[in-house]
């Protein structure tokens, strides 16, 4: 029987390459990974006092006022309280609102206010948007050196360092272009706070 | 735009490069490697029981078939039981029917549309051994077929190659090397790759974070090389997981860009050395990749500014929006890396997203859309340049006919019986995606998944049936797409889009194999020529305009007029 050949085959050449790409592949490369690259085939865990406090490339929320805010998610940063039972589990992903519906003005009203009550001395033409819209994967661990500078006022007062201290934090933290022309000039949230804390 | 252009200037020479190897590959000629390569192919065709003989058009084409069907079955299985086997430490559970179906096609047919999210429907066992490899073998069999394409075109019988062996020799020599090499260069930058469980952390208030894990680089580098575009988490390139840096944004897109462009050159070598000219693209070639960059730079340049102009309606709330349209987008890539992603990403059928569709403003999102309806602007894995072909062979007969010649391609006269099947496999792809789109909107389940308000509803449901028949996988995410009626329709897109269209343009080809070539003269329409490539973009944008005008008129153009009046 021909066709019974040439399903034998191709069950054949199913199996092989299962092996080969979905097994072989990876966890050569795993081993390989581990070896070479232990911190980030890890997942870049940052310590501090011994303690992982994060990755430095997955975005945190933060609430205390001496901190730099992150922009919005729509998935939390898959954060939650201890006692907390309602959260759904580790996801990704933006709300998704179109441009035009009026659920994103909505929210975008709600922040500028909260941001407004927060940061009374910044005139509301000051503040980026890029602060107030949501990102992609709901886990941006950056915001814009704007985003972070508009911040000063309000960290210099919760937190008791001086103006000149803040702003040498944000340099810190900024993660600059790659050679000058790729990319943005963006301020890692995470590691700024930390700066702040340690001070 | 400075990094945009310097980008583009770095893929030109490796396109040229990687054409010439691809050419090689195909004509079954020796390449680099040789002797690590071939035995390892040899030993591969000895256990899988491969006879290298050449097969008809026919033949190639149920082979395809055989395999395509046998890898389906097997991964539909372990997707279902996922459960009770290894490699599963965050204990997820089996994926449902429907679900099931809908994954196992979209990604057999390199669509990679996501109607479950990664960090919840998958375990690691299945991000391997179902998702990784079906990102090799789905992107093999489209070069695999394209190859055959190709070479049908310069041949003068219609059997020529093997179906295995060409699938064999796209991972052996291209994908597997390269995805390493690409792998190892993601985690370097940050892209974990680890098998340990997803963890939880006490962040710096003191709050629980937890943060997923598993074996991502793997995955991502087959991902964009294969222009799959199936992501391992649910935001896919746009999670700092899979997409820690502009470094990786830039090696993940020059991935996905590289093999689509590269199908043109190796054809245009083929053509070329056919007439026994060396060069490096070829004036064909040349003619066809020149009509795709122009489209594809008109894309690229309406998304930028209309992203960078941002959302008016945010505008009015009075903040400072110089930066652009940032909702939905990361800090890392900004706009401009945000626009050349979305373009590049749906130009050539991958499907990743570094940012989402779904928040584009209503002018950004439609050149994504515009790219999968046309699919033609390189498209992905080999099938872009198939699909240029059929409007190449229409552009022929419509000169020919305004100028009163015989249509002719290459010497080989183009007839009724080909034109036929050209104008069925043009017009397969729009009506799928309309076809589907009208039910969608017409019935109850279809209505239910729409989850943004007024014409974007529209576009949510456009984009999805664009992306799922022109086996992009990118979505307007926002759309409920996990129930039986979606799961179930973009499923027969997929199959449909993929395999019509396939089994039309492997018709054609066998069609054309056959033809005697005439001695080319003087009076012969020329279609390697400046003049041509225009009337080709012309014919493309005519056909493609003429089918979704009304549609775009509905969806984003409505949306886009109803924000600027407000």
């Amino acid at each position: 029987m021909n066709w019974i050949k040439s399903l034998k085959k191709a069950l054949l050449i199913t199996l092989t390459f299962m092996v080969i790409c979905g097994l072989i592949y990876p966890l050569v490369l795993t081993g390989i990974g581990q070896i070479a690259f232990p911190k980030q085939a890890n997942g870049s865990l940052i310590k501090e006092d011994g303690k992982v406090i994060g990755s430095s490339l997955i975005g945190q929320q933060f609430d205390e006022e001496g901190h730099f805010t992150s922009r919005p998610s729509a998935v939390g940063y898959n954060m939650y309280d201890k006692r907390d039972t309602d959260f759904a589990g580790v996801s990704s992903g933006s709300n998704n609102y179109a441009p035009s519906n009026p659920a994103l003005i909505d929210r975008l009203k709600e922040s500028l206010k909260e941001f407004e009550h927060q940061n009374p001395s910044i005139a509301k033409s000051d503040i980026p948007a890029e602060l107030m819209t949501a990102s992609g994967s709901g886990l941006d661990p950056h915001i814009s050196v704007k985003a972070a500078k508009v911040q000063i006022p309000r960290i210099v007062n919760e937190s008791g360092l001086s103006t000149q201290e803040v702003k040498g934090i944000i340099e810190n933290a900024t993660e600059h272009k790659v050679l000058n022309v790729f990319g943005e000039e963006k301020v890692n949230v995470l590691e700024a706070n930390r700066l702040i804390d340690r001070k | 735009m400075f990094q945009i252009l310097l980008i583009l200037l770095i893929y030109l020479p490796l396109v040229l490069l990687m054409g010439k190897y691809l050419n090689k590959i195909s004509m079954n000629e020796k390449t680099i490697g040789e002797r690590f390569f071939s035995p390892i192919e040899k030993l591969i065709f000895k256990v899988c029981g491969i006879q290298q003989d050449d097969m008809s058009g026919k033949k190639y084409f149920l082979s395809m078939l055989a395999v395509n069907f046998m890898m389906v079955a097997i991964g539909y299985i372990i997707l279902r039981t996922q459960k009770y086997l290894f490699f599963n430490p965050n204990q997820i559970d089996n994926m449902e029917t429907t679900l099931s179906f809908n994954t196992i096609i979209s990604f057999m047919t390199n669509t990679n549309l996501q109607h479950y999210s990664g960090e919840s429907g998958l375990s690691y066992l299945s991000q391997m051994i179902v998702i990784t490899f079906l990102m090799f073998t789905s992107a093999a069999t489209g070069y695999a077929v394209c190859m055959a394409f190709c070479r049908k075109f310069i041949a003068k019988s219609d059997v020529n190659g093997n179906f295995f062996v060409d699938f064999t020799k796209i991972i052996t020599r291209v994908l597997l090397p390269f995805s390493f090499v690409i792998s190892l260069s993601l985690i370097w930058q940050g892209v974990p790759q680890t098998l340990q469980k997803n963890t939880t952390i006490t962040t710096l208030e003191g709050k629980q974070q937890d943060l997923a894990f598993g074996p991502i680089a793997s995955l991502e580098s087959i991902k964009h090389l294969g222009t799959n575009g199936g992501g391992f988490n649910g935001a896919n390139s746009s999670t700092p997981f899979e997409n820690p840096t502009v470094l990786t944004k830039i090696i993940e897109m020059l991935s996905m860009m590289l093999l689509p462009g590269a199908c043109v050159v190796a054809f245009g070598l083929m053509i070329a050395y056919r007439k026994n000219k060396k060069s490096w693209i070829g004036k064909q070639g040349a003619v066809i990749f020149t009509a795709m960059a122009a489209i594809f730079i008109v894309g690229l340049v309406t998304v930028y500014f209309a992203e960078k102009a941002g959302n008016p309606l945010i505008t009015q709330l009075g903040m400072d929006q110089q930066a652009g349209s940032m909702e939905g987008k990361e800090s890392r890539f900004g706009i401009a890396q945000s626009a050349l992603f979305t373009t590049v990403t749906t130009a050539f059928t991958t499907g990743t997203v570094n940012n989402m569709h779904d928040t584009l403003t209503p002018l950004g999102g439609l050149v994504p859309m515009f790219n999968m309806m046309l699919n033609v602007v390189f498209g992905g894995k080999g099938v872009g340049l198939m699909n240029m072909m059929m409007y190449m062979l229409l552009a022929i007969f419509i000169a020919c006919l305004m100028i009163g010649r015989t249509p002719q391609f290459l010497g080989k006269r183009i007839e009724a019986k080909e034109m036929k099947l050209i104008a069925l496999c043009i017009l397969v792809h729009p009506a799928l995606i309309l076809g589907f789109s009208a039910l969608a909107v017409a019935t109850v389940g279809g209505v239910d998944g729409i989850t943004n308000p007024g014409a974007h509803g529209l576009s949510q449901v456009l984009y999805e049936f664009a992306s799922s028949a022109a086996n992009n996988g990118s979505g307007f995410e926002g759309l409920a797409d996990n129930s039986t009626f979606w799961n179930v329709t973009t499923g027969l897109a997929m199959f449909f889009g993929r395999y019509t269209s396939i089994a039309l343009q492997l018709a054609i080809a066998t069609l054309i194999a056959k033809k005697a070539v005439n001695v080319e003269t003087e009076t012969m329409l020329k279609t390697d020529t400046p003049m041509f490539a225009t009337f080709l973009v012309a014919i493309i944008l005519i056909v493609g305009a003429l089918t979704f005008l009304p549609a775009l008129a509905l969806g984003p153009i409505s949306e886009f007029l109803q924000i600027s009046m407000k």
